[in-house]
């Protein structure tokens, strides 16, 4: 392989990882919160998608208004998902909300289906993004750039929420010792809500930025994603925000490389990332950035 | 301030606490001691709003001399009541820092520079904090954590500051400070209601004192009272 090409193939990788990264931390914050896997999460990625579309073809609203309308009706989706299907069953077993969390996705793609029909719609790209540009030998397209750059820094907002505010003090503070928390007079519930409403609007930024790379989107597009986001989530180290865009980032890597170097494989490429959660569940059950955890799901 | 009647806890089918009434003045130092499983922390828990299962009254009356019923309200409440509480075990959050702790004992409050005065506060009366401002809770020692916890607890800038067994795990030396600092802080205005097994040294400090077996106050008088009292010698004092 020359070297342009594997310089192509790295910003490909880089754009892929990007995207998982930004629905890993989703995964990983309400994890870290709440010890759930959140299985609707690769649903407001879709949702995501669908409002950008609506925003774009139906209202016929400029690129950047609608992707922030789709980020925030996606978020305020997160935030409901948590109140009607996670909150009432707070002092529940665990099992229950995870048998929740599985219903809530299934609802949310066959009402999809309903609403949205299953025919697989065309999301707009702006032209600018998909002609690909030169830089001396190397061709890539724009949005190779765009991804990385949008959601890096998306990425740095949250961890300043997180590291630099209030709330963030308190979303921190959860994930070691709710009682307590609640003792110094924080609401949970709302700290709670905001964990899901800031990873929704990631995973929701993820599923715009998938459409205009992908742009077919479907109602069950996010199932995938969702899988491999979790798995980089796992790989990251599950409850580490920085381990989960690691986690993204090395598996869209993984995934883009393995099937450029050996391009036989490309029919077994969504086996990959099962395959690495075998190894990192049997090697390395933490994660790369993972703390011990007592107990897992 | 606070006046506790006939409360009763419950954990599914086990009865906690069985009717106690207690009272807390204004400005006092109130302890409640008794034996393991007595339910001392199950009342103050209750006061916090921590227990699901609760029957009675908890009615506080604020500085504004405004009365609130306590039961079935949530920590928030309490705490924006003027009611801070140091748990048992101290419950520092091992992942923050010391400062972290700190200005998560602050939550409720939005006046930043009262809060950065308060942490000064708090670190000339617990000096060793300040050294360790910036190191991880999890990594100070049991007495530095209580410290912590006591700290924590003042940051909200309660009236009433309720501290479960502060005095547990620590070496004598310790202990003494720990209670020193009660003082202090009750000197300053702040009303303070203690749980301790530590009889000794809780009903020397302590205005007045209730002593709990299995969910009931079995006897209660002023600290010195209760000092002298060859029941409570024989039980709690050792002789
Ligand atoms: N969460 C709970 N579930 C069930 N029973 C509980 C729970 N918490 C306390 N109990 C029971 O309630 C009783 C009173 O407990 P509590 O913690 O109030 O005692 P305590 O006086 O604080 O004791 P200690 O000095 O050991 O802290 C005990 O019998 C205890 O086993
Ligand atoms: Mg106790």
């Amino acid at each position: 392989m020359s070297f342009n090409m594997f310089v192509q193939h790295l910003f490909n990788a880089i754009t892929l990882g990007s995207l998982y990264g930004l629905v890993a931390i989703g995964y990983t914050m309400v994890y870290g919160i709440l010890r759930l896997i959140n299985f609707a999460h690769g649903d407001i990625f879709m949702l995501g998608a669908y409002f950008m579309f609506f925003g774009t073809v139906t209202f016929n609203l400029p690129w950047g208004i609608a992707a922030v309308i789709a980020v925030a009706a996606s978020s305020v989706c997160g935030v409901f998902v948590d109140r009607i299907a996670f909150r009432p069953l707070r002092d529940a077993p665990r099992i229950s909300a995870l048998i929740s969390a599985i219903g809530v996705s299934f609802l949310i793609e066959n009402l999809s289906l309903v609403l949205f029909t299953g025919l697989p719609r065309q999301v707009i790209q702006p032209e600018w993004m998909v002609k690909i540009i030169t830089i001396g030998e190397i061709r890539i397209l724009p949005l190779a750039i765009v991804v990385p750059v949008i959601a890096f820094t998306l990425v740095l907002g949250l961890l300043w929420i997180v590291y630099r505010t209030k709330p963030g003090l308190a979303m921190r503070a959860i994930s070691k010792d709710i009682e307590t928390t609640r003792l110094m007079g924080v609401s949970v519930d709302k700290i709670i809500a905001l964990a899901f409403g800031l990873g929704s609007a990631l995973a929701a930024a993820s599923g715009i930025m998938w459409a205009l790379r992908y742009p077919q989107i479907h109602p069950f597009m996010g199932v995938f994603p969702g899988f491999k986001a979790f798995i980089a989530a796992v790989f990251g180290g599950i409850g580490s925000i920085q381990g989960a865009m690691i986690g993204g980032m090395l598996l869209g890597l993984i995934e883009i490389m393995i099937i450029a170097f050996f391009p036989s494989l490309s029919g077994y490429r969504d086996a990959f990332a099962f395959i690495l959660l075998i190894v990192i569940l049997l090697m390395k059950p933490t994660g790369l950035m993972g703390e011990k955890l007592e107990d897992k799901i | 301030m606070l006046k506790i009647d006939s409360l009763h806890v419950y954990y599914g089918g086990i009865h906690a606490v069985k009717g106690i009434t207690i009272e807390i003045p204004r400005g006092k130092i109130v302890t409640l001691i008794g034996a393991n499983g007595a339910g001392k922390s199950s009342t103050i828990r209750a006061i916090a709003g921590l227990v699901k299962h609760v029957q009675g009254h908890i009615a506080f009356t604020g500085r504004d001399g405004k009365e609130t019923e306590l039961t079935g309200k949530t920590p928030e409440t309490m705490v924006k009541l003027g009611i801070a509480m140091s748990p048992e075990g101290r419950r520092i959050l091992p992942h923050l820092t010391v400062e972290e702790n700190l200005r998560l004992g602050a939550y409720i409050r939005t006046d930043e520079d009262g809060i950065v005065s308060d942490i000064d506060m708090v670190y000339s009366l617990f000096p060793r904090l300040r050294e360790r401002s910036w190191q991880r809770g999890g990594t100070l020692s049991g007495g530095e954590q209580q410290m912590l916890a006591v700290g924590r607890a003042l940051m909200s800038r309660p009236d009433l500051i309720m501290l479960d067994e502060p005095s547990l795990g620590l070496a004598p030396l310790l202990v003494k400070e720990v209670f020193d600092i009660i003082r202090q802080i009750n000197s300053e205005g702040k009303t303070v209601l203690l749980v301790e097994q530590n009889a000794f040294a809780a009903l020397k400090v302590a205005d007045y004192a209730y002593i709990l077996e299995v969910g009931n106050v079995v006897l209660e008088g002023t600290g010195e009272q209760l000092l002298s009292d060859s029941r409570v010698k024989a039980a709690y004092l050792g002789g």
